[in-house]
């Protein structure tokens, strides 16, 4: 058998990548490996469905055990990757084995950032959120009446503190930023959810700062603020934000930056790897950007297996991304970075509205909040490089499909 | 438990038994059907498990909703009559027999 290509990484990218080189026909040898105990799942539900016990985790799998069997992909899954030795197209497994590689696929994917240890972050009963391992985890602790606090003001966090309510917790919610969402959102957006998660009880701070995390007999209390307050927790969820996973590409003294450096067909500085998902950086109308998203990781991945069977294509996918928070469903097309506007386009129903994002004339992003069709047609719209002025975008009286379709 | 058949435009079928309570955009990417990707994973944002579904069934699998009827507006392959999101029809015993016709985007 002739030397495969390897997957380091069993995440999204990973399993778009072997689904794409197995529908194009490519007959290269794959080799999955990845340090959880399970084939590529989703992640977006861990948060949700999964934390709430309302899917079981076989159906996390975006592809069933079997299916790799059936398609002639090996696995290694609890194992992790040491050492990259570019050189000699070799990897290192955790265990001293020398695997030879004809081309390397990096999908490293991030971590959740912890508060420091200093601050007590790494104290029994606080949680990151990112792998079924982690729901594990923190699920018993998930009981009606239990004190929650949640750290961070970002989409995990908030998608975290809904199913806590909805599981019946006490949820207490701390922001350090003057808003929630304030690094990816409008003001409209982050005031709509501060809102409704008001609404449903989570008591959320803004502009708060935690000075450190208190423990007692052992496992975390609370947290003191800055302003000396003190607010008591049984369990405590950081949602912070994430990091990249580019340890192995960093030693093996691949560019890095924020991110393995990719170019526009998802090439690191070494022609024979490539890097697909969170833990890639690449370029974007000019700028480096770096996406912890689902569709950047299943684009890059199909990406990559078309250009290894040989079709001339550019990363250029256009980014989406979705949040479900209690029966609010979010949804966003494009970029908002280095927007100077925004206009407010009323939605069908009080409870709906959609964000659309400008740079002068040019429309970057929408955020859509439970209205569809700001977000589908919007998609049309930012894909074929119609720029709606922004007053005919905010008037509910435009029909959003014409104008996409038209 | 339903045995559902997709039938490629090459006139080519899968089968598969599927059971109950799945979703068909999961019971596709378990059996391998070619293009059905669902890469949301179901949540109504990405229109990538759209199929055609055999006239003589579609009453059967249900009512389509505001966000599945506009989210068939942005499919590769332009919406029919008998389009469905297949993550939104739900493996039933009613449903054993399905036909569904895989579109295939250009």
């Amino acid at each position: 058998m002739s030397t495969p290509v390897i997957i380091v990484g069993a995440g999204q990218a990973a399993a778009s990548f072997i689904s794409r080189h197995k529908s194009l026909g490519n007959s290269a040898p794959l080799l999955l490996i990845g340090a959880e105990p399970y084939p590529p799942y989703q992640r977006p539900p861990l948060s949700k469905k999964y934390l709430l016990g309302e899917l079981a985790r076989e159906r996390l799998f975006i592809r069933p055990p079997q299916w790799y069997v059936d398609q002639g992909v090996a696995t290694r899954f609890e194992t992790r990757i040491t050492e990259i030795r570019r050189a000699d197209k070799q990897v290192i497994t955790d265990n001293g084995e020398v695997i030879d590689y004809d081309k390397l696929i990096l999908c490293t994917g991030s971590h959740a950032r912890r508060l420091p240890a200093e601050l007590g972050g790494n104290l029994p009963g606080v949680y990151t959120l990112r792998s079924i391992a982690d729901i594990d985890r923190m699920a018993p602790e998930f009981q009606a009446g239990r004190k929650l606090l949640v750290v961070g003001g970002g989409y995990i966090g908030l998608e975290a503190a809904a199913a806590a309510r909805q599981l019946g917790l006490e949820v207490t919610l701390l922001e350090m930023a003057e808003r929630i969402l304030q690094r990816v959102a409008a003001a409209e957006t982050s005031r709509y959810f501060r809102e409704l998660h008001a609404g449903h009880g989570v008591d959320l701070r803004e502009s708060a700062r935690i000075s450190r995390l208190i423990e007692d007999a052992g496992k975390v209390c609370g947290a003191e603020l800055e302003s000396g307050e003190i607010i008591a927790a049984d369990l405590v969820l950081v949602g912070i934000g994430g990091s990249p996973n580019i340890e192995l590409a960093l030693a093996a003294g691949l560019d890095c930056d924020n991110g393995i450096r990719v170019n526009q067909i998802c090439q690191t500085s070494e022609p024979e790897i490539y890097a697909a998902g969170d833990c890639s950086n690449f370029s974007r109308g000019g700028q480096r950007i770096r996406l912890e998203s689902v569709q950047n990781a299943a684009d890059q991945g199909d990406l990559i297996a078309r250009v290894l069977a040989g079709e001339d294509v550019r990363y250029n996918a256009l980014p989406w991304f979705w949040s479900d928070q209690y029966d609010c469903k979010l949804q966003i097309v494009g970029l908002n970075q280095g927007h100077d506007h925004c206009v407010i386009r009323p939605g069908a129903s009080a409870s709906s509205l959609s964000v659309w994002y400008y740079r002068g004339a040019r429309l970057l992003a929408i955020d859509a909040i439970n209205e569809p069709k700001s977000y589908a047609f919007g998609r049309k719209i930012i894909e074929a490089g119609k720029n709606p002025a922004p007053e005919l975008a905010a008037d509910p009286a435009t029909d959003l499909k014409a104008l996409a379709l038209g | 438990m339903a045995n559902i058949t997709w039938k490629m435009e090459d006139g080519s079928e899968i089968s598969a038994d599927v059971k109950d309570g799945l979703n068909l955009m999961e019971a596709a990417t378990a059996n391998n059907v070619p293009h059905i990707e669902g890469v949301c994973g179901g949540c109504l944002s990405c229109a990538t498990c759209h199929v055609f579904v055999d006239p003589e069934w579609l009453a059967r699998t249900g009512e389509i909703d505001d966000i599945e009827d506009t989210m068939l507006d942005m499919t590769d392959v332009e919406r029919e009559d008998n389009s469905r999101l297949s993550c939104q029809i739900i493996v039933a015993p009613e449903l054993d027999g399905l036909l569904l016709y895989v579109p295939e985007p250009e």
